[in-house]
């Protein structure tokens, strides 16, 4: 610790780190533009100006930069002296000189950073009387809206963008008063980050496309705490709502989940709980097929009477559907009849669950992935996959230049000097891969291989570290890189291994866990990722209980062993082929749906009900790494949605041995029943407070900022008479703008802001270190803790792959835009995951004689279907990727052998979801 | 003694300026068969006015129904084909409203003003909520010549980059000229 003296006062601060992290640490203000805490400092936009005096006797001092400037003991600041303003005025009035003057017009308005900083700078009047420089916006594609002239040059998108997010078509372009943020001709930005400029541009040259045109201020947004439901890495988010809408999603700090960042499918994917797809009432399906309405009543007594004491009741389960409503069905059904859901990523996903409780190897957070410096992908694609997790891992590369750095003494946080002395010094990540990745660029080695070889070079590498057998028949190159790794794997401090169900082959996880546990062997600070597909894919697998498979469920139904069949939030095309669903459907006499869009499943069903999205509903969804985390409501009029336990508790009411289940009337008691019976997931109640929750003055948490306007407008169309603030039982906060929003628990705050600071720049004040964990403690709680020794869980080696005889080896692949069913619905992703959906090899391409515009007739056992095709010359021979989630490649199973025909000039778009109507931006 | 004369005379003063009121002109007028002089800047029923080319000045930017301490202006903003923001919706609840006129001061575009007429009495209080065809005029209000777009960067259909006031040509990014 260093004592520093602003102002003539006396404060303890960190040793090391700069002068404006610290004044900020504090609690004091100083403005800034081209400092952020995850880009570090340059020193470019010259904004944090302050006075700094050499001893006690100098009253001179001299202006340095904060953000340049190393904290010293008994260092003497001025942040208040008249030069020091004075210069900083001088400073916000240049930057203004050519602002255009269309903050009413302005989607950042009201959370500007640069309005903030002018307010608290103190500059009001433009003097400079000559003409403002102008420039030509872009078009950045449907998801990112691009407003030029209001640039201040402060390089953060850049630094962003280049630097941290590794994309390379958006560059400081021209030169002087001429510079220019843009690309080098319009189009959408190629980063799957892109997103996070909307946040970190300080003004509003980069806002959300889909904002700008359906606009509500910060300060008029109803917001909850909510987690991203469009992965299995639970993001923390902060959707924002208004008459009912959502209008944005935006990042919620969590220094161990997701940090400052969200990954575009986290940011825009939400947009589906506004399609027209949405279920807004209970349906009960006629003769002629169609569905006649149902009030809520009429859909639970309906519901009760198929679920009615005598019936044979079985249910299947969602991983995208909460822990709360999984568990209600299981109850309702009994654990016996109670199918978890899971579609193909079945086994590797079951793999994964054993290697998270038994592996014996922590699960890395955030900064622990970031600090890895040594990362070994075993088969996943983790951009398309985890996206958020490939962001940290483009960061692990960087430690060994910040090594080299911290060598000559050069501070973490002097951005451009330490990438000057890393230059392309990289700390070693290897993928083996069975495509070509987007994390290729900052590879030490990107291997592409079959998922059963994949698997076989993990063995391998754990047999070499173990001093093992080996893995037979890996070819000289195989083998020389695996006793190179094995090396570099000795020689790392805290090595990661990334791995995960994508593959759709649990081989490959069982190799990562083998790995891992000989890594860990070598290095106790050895840690793992383990990527799943879906927000509570986790949370559905922590359940215990003999639960079935999807396999079982068609087999109980064709020996007439279901009376009804309830499926929760899970459309069953996505999860087997169509002709099990139709099997089933055609031996199940009644079939309820719940869900909260319209899928082909609720086709087949007699009974469909509409549920409450994430934005309606309270639940606990767990994450990758086994953390438990709650999301809340943001709209309160949720019509006649019904969270799904909901439902499902009120169809218990018939059931003569599950009536206890009527009274969990509120989310806390079922938090309760599902801790008293599942002790594994007793943790759940500590991710957040429960609704008894009441902060120093007796109020629950404010959804709403103090400035929420329009109150007796908003609904006056419809009654004078104001209504009733909605009542929330089930959570800890309101739907008001009264109760606290400064000193919450962390996974109660719906909103920063902080006097002077509306942007969310303020987070600051809410961080008990500058890019450390929050004031109000961690949100969530991690459920699955290491025990014991690292286990190598189940030690089987393939044998290799051998390209079929005939035909192509069918492997998954996903995409981040397109793979996943909720986000895909959502229009800024619909817009741009139209594209291929087969992967060929370059050889393959040539066998087929496929020229540009060709495409490919994909022939199975189950029929033939006509898939565009891009080539991709890493791809092993002998396979071909299939794009996962796509409408018309559902019935494919990865490990599949498929043939292949040419089929001539198909240039279709790909049916991933049938256009809803809803307004696509372009 | 002199405390006495002084406070009579003080007393004595006052009625006369009292009665003296007795001969000058009433104030009071026999509304409403007689209209009193209000001023144009006198704050009575809020109007939303249009630019001087006859389009519409609001740009749903939200600041009225932040300023509005009784909250009763709610708006939606949408943005048209020519690229100009406008309200959806745009409605004013004259049943709370107090006439206090933070709206016209919060306006950047002089689109919401405040007029002389007062005389809102209905006997619906639904009738009170105006939207935004009860709230639109076809003038441009107090304020004659101020058209927002022509001052604001923003690009619409008919005025580009650089065609604002005090603006230079737009920047071409590709010159090697200093």
């Amino acid at each position: 610790m260093a004592t520093i003296s602003i102002d003539g006062k006396h404060y303890e601060v960190e040793d090391g780190s700069n002068v404006l992290e610290a004044v900020l640490g504090l609690g004091l203000d100083l403005p800034y533009f081209c400092w952020h805490p995850a880009l570090g400092s340059v020193g470019s936009c010259r904004q944090c100006a302050l006075l700094q005096f050499q001893n006690a006797d100098d009253d001179r001092g001299r202006i340095v930069m904060g953000c340049m400037t190393q904290v010293t003991d008994g260092m003497l600041l001025s942040l208040s002296d008249s030069r020091a303003k004075a210069f900083r005025a001088d400073v916000i009035e240049a930057l203004m000189t050519n602002h255009p003057h269309d903050c009413p017009v302005c989607a950042e308005g009201g959370e500007c950073h640069l309005q903030d900083m002018t307010v608290m700078s103190g500059h009001r009047d433009r003097r400079y009387n000559g003409l403002k420089n102008t420039h030509v916006n872009q078009d950045l594609g449907p998801l990112i809206h691009h407003e030029m002239n209001r640039c201040i040059a402060c390089y953060r998108c850049v630094r962003y963008y280049q630097d941290y997010a590794g994309g390379t078509d958006l560059a400081a372009l021209g030169s002087h008063d001429h510079v220019y943020f843009g690309r080098h001709e319009d189009g959408t930005l190629e980063s799957e980050f892109a997103g996070n400029l909307v946040e970190v541009c300080p003004t509003g040259v980069f806002t959300d496309k889909s904002l700008v045109h359906d606009y509500t201020r910060k300060w008029d947004l109803q917001s909850a705490p909510s987690i991203c439901t469009a992965c299995g890495v639970g993001c923390n988010t902060i959707p924002g709502e208004r008459y009912g809408r959502l209008k944005r999603i935006h990042n919620r700090y969590h220094h161990e989940v997701n940090g400052y960042f969200l990954c575009d499918r986290g940011r825009f994917g939400g947009g589906w709980v506004n399609s027209e797809r949405r279920l807004r009432q209970a349906g009960a399906q006629m003769s002629d097929g169609c569905f006649a309405p149902l009030t809520q009543e009429q859909a639970v007594q309906r519901l009760q009477t198929l679920c009615g004491a005598d019936s044979k009741l079985w249910g299947i389960g969602s991983p995208r559907a909460s822990l709360e409503s999984n568990w209600m069905l299981r109850s309702l059904v009994g654990d016996e009849h109670y199918c978890p859901g899971f579609g193909p990523e079945q086994d590797a996903l079951r793999a994964v669950m054993t290697a998270l409780t038994e592996g014996g190897v922590a699960t890395a957070t955030l900064p622990e992935i970031e600090a890895a410096d040594l990362v070994i992908i075993v088969g996943e694609d983790i951009t398309q996959s985890a996206p958020r997790i490939a962001l940290a891992l483009r960061q692990s590369v960087r430690n060994l230049g910040l090594e080299q750095a911290a060598n000559l003494g050069v501070q973490h946080w002097q951005d451009a000097a330490v990438r000057n002395i890393a230059q392309n010094t990289r700390s070693p990540l290897v993928e083996w891969v069975s495509a070509s990745t987007r994390l290729a660029d900052v590879a030490t080695k990107t291997l592409t291989l079959a998922p059963t070889d994949i698997a076989r070079m993990g063995f391998a590498l754990a047999a070499a570290l173990d001093e093992g057998a080996g893995v037979d028949g890996l070819t000289a190159d195989q083998t020389t890189h695996v006793v190179q790794l094995a090396s570099r794997v000795l020689g790392a401090k805290r090595p990661l291994i990334v791995s995960g169900c994508s593959s759709h082959d649990a081989s490959v996880v069982y190799a990562a866990q083998a790995l891992a546990a000989a890594v860990a062997r070598r290095h106790a600070a050895t840690r793992v990722v383990y990527t799943v597909p879906e927000c509570n894919s986790v949370g559905v697998g922590l359940l215990k209980g003999t639960h079935k498979d999807l396999a079982d469920v068609v087999a109980a139904a064709e020996a007439g062993h279901i009376d009804t069949l309830v499926v929760l939030e899970n459309d069953l095309y996505r999860r087997m082929k169509k002709e099990w669903v139709t099997r089933l459907a055609a031996a199940v006499p009644n079939i309820v749906v719940l869900d909260a869009l319209e899928t082909s499943t609720c086709d087949a069903a007699q009974l469909v009900l509409p549920v409450a999205s994430f934005t309606e509903a309270e639940g606990t969804l767990v994450n990758a790494e086994g953390r438990a985390q709650r999301f809340y409501p943001v709209v309160s009029d949720v019509g006649e949605r019904l969270p799904g336990w909901q439902w499902l508790r009120l169809a218990a009411v018939g059931r003569a041995n599950r009536s206890d289940l009527e009274t969990l009337m509120h989310l806390d008691q079922v938090l309760e029943a599902i801790a008293a019976e599942q002790p594994q997931l007793d943790g759940i109640r500590a991710a957040a407070p429960d609704a008894s929750y009441r902060d120093r003055v007796g109020l629950k948490a404010a959804r709403q900022p103090h400035r929420y306007s329009g109150r007796t407008a908003m609904y006056a169309d419809k009654t004078l008479h104001e209504p009733k603030t909605p009542v929330d039982e089930d959570a800890p906060l309101s739907f008001s703008m009264e109760g606290e929003s400064h000193a919450l628990p962390s996974a109660l705050r719906s909103f920063v802001w902080d006097p002077g600071w509306n942007s969310n720049q303020s987070l600051h004040k809410f961080q008990a270190e500058i890019g450390g964990a929050l004031k109000g403690g961690s949100a969530g709680i991690r459920l699955i803790e290491p025990k014991g020794q690292p286990a190598p869980g189940a030690y089987s080696v393939p044998a290799a792959f051998e390209p079929p005889l005939s035909g192509w080896y069918l492997t998954a692949q996903y995409r981040i835009f397109g793979s996943e069913e909720m986000s895909a619905h959502a229009p800024g992703i619909l817009a741009v995951s139209a594209g291929p959906t087969l992967i060929l090899s370059a050889d393959d391409a040539l066998q087929l004689a496929l020229a540009a515009d060709d495409g490919v007739t994909l022939i199975t056992a189950d029929g033939s279907v006509d898939c565009e095709v891009t080539v991709d010359p890493a791809l092993p021979k002998g396979t071909v990727g299939f794009v996962v989630g796509h409408a018309h490649l559902l019935d494919l199973r990865a490990g599949e052998t498929v043939s292949l025909e040419k089929k001539p000039g198909l240039m279709r778009r790909s049916e991933v979801i049938a256009s809803d109507g809803v307004r696509v931006y372009g | 003694m002199l405390a006495l004369l002084e406070s009579l005379r003080s007393q004595l003063v006052t009625m006369g300026r009292v009665l003296g009121h007795t001969f000058t002109r009433s104030e009071t007028v026999q509304y409403p068969e007689q209209k009193p002089y209000l001023a144009p800047r006198y704050r009575g029923r809020i109007v939303l006015t249009k630019d001087p080319d006859g389009e519409e000045r609001c740009v749903a930017c939200n600041l009225c129904a932040v300023a509005c301490p009784v909250g009763c202006i709610a708006l939606q903003q949408g943005v048209n084909d020519d690229g100009r923001w406008h309200a959806e919706f745009f409605r004013i609840n004259f049943s709370r409203c107090i006439m206090c006129g933070m709206c016209e001061e919060a306006c950047p575009t002089y689109a919401i003003q405040l007029t002389p007429d007062f005389e809102m009495c209905e006997y619906e209080r639904t009738s009170l909520v105006y939207e935004k065809e009860h709230l639109l005029i076809d003038g441009p209000g107090k304020y004659h010549d101020y058209n927002f777009y022509r001052v604001s960067g923003l690009e619409i259909a008919g005025k580009q980059k650089g065609q604002a006031q005090n603006e230079a040509e737009p920047i071409n990014v590709k010159s090697l000229l200093p």
